[in-house]
């Protein structure tokens, strides 16, 4: 067997550019996130993660392990951003409803190898497209319209795509879409969307239905 | 479950068991179903699954959606309990600091240990596996052939619960009628590889688990089972009767609180426990087994972890079920004026030829399977499918560079979601957002396949663990030192393994999600990785070259076993639990009965 870790090998940025990235981030957060003045973060190096020897059985929400470390003008982005790559629509609400934020928010406040370097790669995207919005629209990005989002982030959404000024952007947009959907797909709601209709006990398991093997030409 | 504490226990026993997995399960089962008074020392806490086990639980009620962390290497919800590849305080050492040298070591530290977790594959060795030196030269022959162990492949399954069918496939033994338990249809996807994999000539067929998907027959099989033991039998039945069979939810790897699944805690320990022959001593972590002046074994010296207590138990017989490596780090730990480099070392095999699985993987994107009419593929929890070695005659022949073969495992459906759900798809949508990747992952969700290769890993010298001169675990126990190397027929199955999964991807219309390995060596997953962790005690014909006999006795040792797999001197394609079992099994009748003669 080998364990399912479905996102522990992200395309990462490639160190410098991340670091360049970082550093002309860090140089303005102080300035765009107001509630850094006066409040101390918990850091989530002291933080514990939950042992090799949890209780399974016990339903869990972010925050009852380690602490939540986002800042609430960093959640508001965060919403914005988690509602953005999933919107509402017909088959299912959008990421902020069903507490994505906090499931990302518990990401990368995690006290497990890997998480940190999310951390990082998450703030300084936070950071970096409230600055973009200021920058264009003169707006925080939780302020802007629907079609200014998007002008944002169609530049972002896809690496090989991306001019070279957007690319370490984009790949914090796809770390970030990913962390979204598998916080999305994963609750009741996300599930009932995709089209996961199983984890109910039933009497006996038959195979596909006539109109899946119909499709696949298996009949 | 009753347990007891180091302060309770007897006296003397007939046989204490190191360990509560497979091996120690089938071994306390049949000698206490058999009226021999028996002590289980386990190393790690008592676990119950009724109680324990997260059956309905989604990823998004566990700690970052369910997702592996080191604590929970398989995930949040699995069953596995202060396990892993590493364990804290309790370390191993690597001889080399190469990547490619190191061994990887799984230990569970629970009652039942990994059968709570495992993947429930229950494949027979066949002819070939126990004969594989006569049949291309390489590794070691076992001094048993496929018929001495087919009765107990037989009793096994019974007892247990093992889905299949027959297919009458060469080195891929059938059961036969009446064994085995019905195997439940194939997914889509599954169906679909089999249809487009025919012209690879791959056999798709139903894998073979220890999963009941049925009630068990519990007037029918404890008859068979324990002819002429009315007790055994009437346990054996409520036992089986408690099982519930499979309601096709929940993965296996989480443990079954309906006992549907073959684990050790809701299959062996019960019955046995019920017999008022088995005690266990949880918490027990053994360090050595003790001898007299004659060399005969008199008991088992361990550190009880919940009082830091060194206690020794005396038993007439002692087996070591504690996994293959974990058993060769008490017997190297067992040192006297007698056995200077450890109990039953003669030979200086004690160590020597340990192996684990080949294992490579790739994943493919079908296309004929995305926007599939919804519909419900959670099914035994587990895979139901898998691809039989299939090209026999043209390896015999020299026609591959390779000498043994491997089987294909599928991961394929409608899965419950998890983290990757949804993620990575740019390659497929462009990077969309908002509504519209709304509808991509509708649609690709379920039209991702995997294929996993679990290969013959033939024994080396270079492959073998000893005892790290300097380093103890917290408990002062000295610990294991690895030694690694995967040898070119590995390698060079892991590549073929590559090309085979990019060729029936291909022939499903589909594309690679990464591009195949072309080199051998970077395929291959570590040794150990793949958590069939065999050899190191190996049984042969002869005192000279292997530690036990064909009966899992030490040849020096003549009351002390090895029932794990140790003993395996080589590691077929095929998982090893099902053979461990069997091998227990057939161990613990010969012990019984040298027992009855006083022969032990």
């Amino acid at each position: 067997m080998t364990p399912a870790d479905p996102i522990s090998n992200p395309a990462r940025m490639d160190r410098r550019d991340a670091i360049k990235w970082m550093m002309t981030a860090a140089a303005s957060a102080a300035l765009l996130d107001r509630d850094a003045f006066g409040a101390t973060p918990a850091d989530p190096k002291n933080a514990k993660g939950y042992g090799t020897d949890p209780d399974v059985v016990k339903v869990y929400k972010p925050g009852d392990v380690w602490p939540l470390t986002l800042t609430s003008a960093q959640r508001a982005t965060a919403a914005a951003l988690c509602d953005v790559i999933i919107p509402a629509d017909a088959k299912g609400p959008s990421a902020s409803t069903v507490n994505v934020p906090d499931f990302i928010d518990e990401w990368i406040s995690a006290p497990y190898p890997g998480h940190d370097d999310d951390r990082k790669v998450v703030l300084a995207g936070l950071t970096w497209i409230d600055q973009e919005a200021q920058k264009r629209f003169g707006n925080d990005f939780v302020n802007l319209i629907g079609r200014q989002k998007a002008a944002i982030c169609d530049d972002i959404c896809f690496v090989p795509k991306a001019k070279p000024e957007f690319r370490a952007a984009a790949q914090f947009f796809t770390r970030y879409r990913n962390l979204t959907a598998g916080g999305y797909y994963t609750t009741p709601e996300g599930m009932k969307d995709i089209g996961f209709t199983g984890n109910v006990a039933i009497e006996k398991f038959e195979g596909p239905p006539p109109e899946v093997l119909k499709k696949l030409g298996l009949v | 479950m009753p347990l007891i504490t180091s302060s309770k226990t007897q006296p003397s026993y007939d046989v204490i068991v190191v360990g509560s997995g497979a091996a120690g399960g089938q071994t306390a089962y049949t000698c206490a179903m058999n009226g021999a008074k028996v002590l289980m020392l386990e190393a790690g806490r008592n676990y119950d699954p009724v109680a324990e086990t997260p059956m309905f639980q989604t990823n998004a009620q566990a700690p970052l959606g369910g997702t592996s962390t080191p604590d929970k290497p398989f995930g949040f919800h699995d069953a596995t309990i202060d396990g892993g590849w590493q364990v804290p305080g309790e370390p191993y050492t690597s001889a080399s600091d190469d990547p490619a040298r190191k061994f990887w070591w799984w230990r569970a530290r629970m009652l039942g240990g990994r059968t709570n977790h495992w993947g429930r594959i229950s494949l027979r060795n066949g002819q070939y596996d126990f004969k594989p030196k006569s049949r291309d030269g390489l590794g070691f022959d076992w001094p048993i052939d496929y018929k001495d162990v087919a009765p107990y492949y037989d009793k096994v399954e019974m007892l247990v619960g093992v889905y299949g069918t027959a297919e009458g496939l060469e080195n891929t033994p059938d059961s036969p009628p009446g064994v085995l338990q019905p195997a439940p249809a194939m997914r889509a996807g599954e169906q679909y590889a089999r249809a487009r994999g025919k012209k690879l000539g791959l056999p798709v067929v139903s894998i073979h688990r220890a999963v009941l998907s049925m009630k068990q027959d519990a007037v029918g099989i404890p008859p068979k089972l324990h002819p002429n033991n009315p007790k055994a039998q009437r346990i054996l039945a409520e036992s089986m009767r408690a099982r519930q069979a499979c309601f096709w939810a929940t993965p296996c790897g989480r443990g079954c609180s309906i006992k549907a699944n073959y684990q050790s805690t809701t299959v062996h320990l019960p019955p046995a426990l019920a017999t008022g022959n088995l005690d266990i001593v949880p918490n027990a972590m053994a360090r050595e087994v003790t001898t007299d002046a004659s060399g005969k074994a008199t008991g088992v010296i361990y550190i009880d972890k919940t009082t830091g207590q060194e206690n020794t138990v005396k038993g007439k017989v002692i087996v070591l079920a504690a996994s293959s490596a974990e058993s060769v780090r008490i017997m190297l730990n067992s040192k006297s004026a007698r056995f200077p480099n450890g109990i039953a070392n003669s030979s200086g095999k004690v160590g020597k030829y340990i192996m684990d699985t080949v294992g490579a993987s790739l994943q493919g994107h079908i296309p004929a399977l995305e926007n599939l009419p919804l519909h419900n593929e959670d099914g035994a929890g587990g895979g139901h499918t898998y691809v039989p070695w299939w090209l026999y005659k043209e390896q015999l022949a020299g026609k591959l560079g390779f000498a043994r073969g491997y089987h294909v495992e599928f991961e394929s459906g409608r899965r419950m979601p998890n983290l990757g759900t949804g993620a990575g798809l740019e390659a497929l949508t462009n990077g969309s957002y908002g509504r519209q990747f709304k509808e991509d992952a509708r649609r690709y969700y379920g039209s991702m396949i995997g294929f996993a290769g679990r290969g013959d890993m033939i024994p080396n010298d270079d492959s073998f663990c000893d005892l790290d001169p300097t380093v103890k675990d917290k408990w002062g126990i000295p610990v294991l030192r690895f030694h690694w190397k995967w040898s070119e027929h590995e390698t060079r199955q892991a590549k073929h393994m590559q090309d085979t999964f990019a060729s029936l991807i291909e022939a499903m219309g589909g594309t690679v999600r990464a591009k195949p390995q072309a080199d051998g060596a970077k395929a291959i997953e570590p040794g150990g990785k793949i958590i069939h962790e065999v050899g190191g005690t190996i049984m042969g014909a002869d005192p000279k070259t292997s530690v036990t006999n064909q009966w899992c006795q030490t040849w020096d040792v003549k009351n002390l076993f090895v029932t794990d797999g140790g003993p395996f001197c080589s590691n077929a394609d095929k998982n090893p639990t099902l053979t461990i079992m069997a091998l227990a099994w057939r161990a613990s009748d010969y012990l019984l009965d040298e027992m009855k003669k006083g022969n032990l």
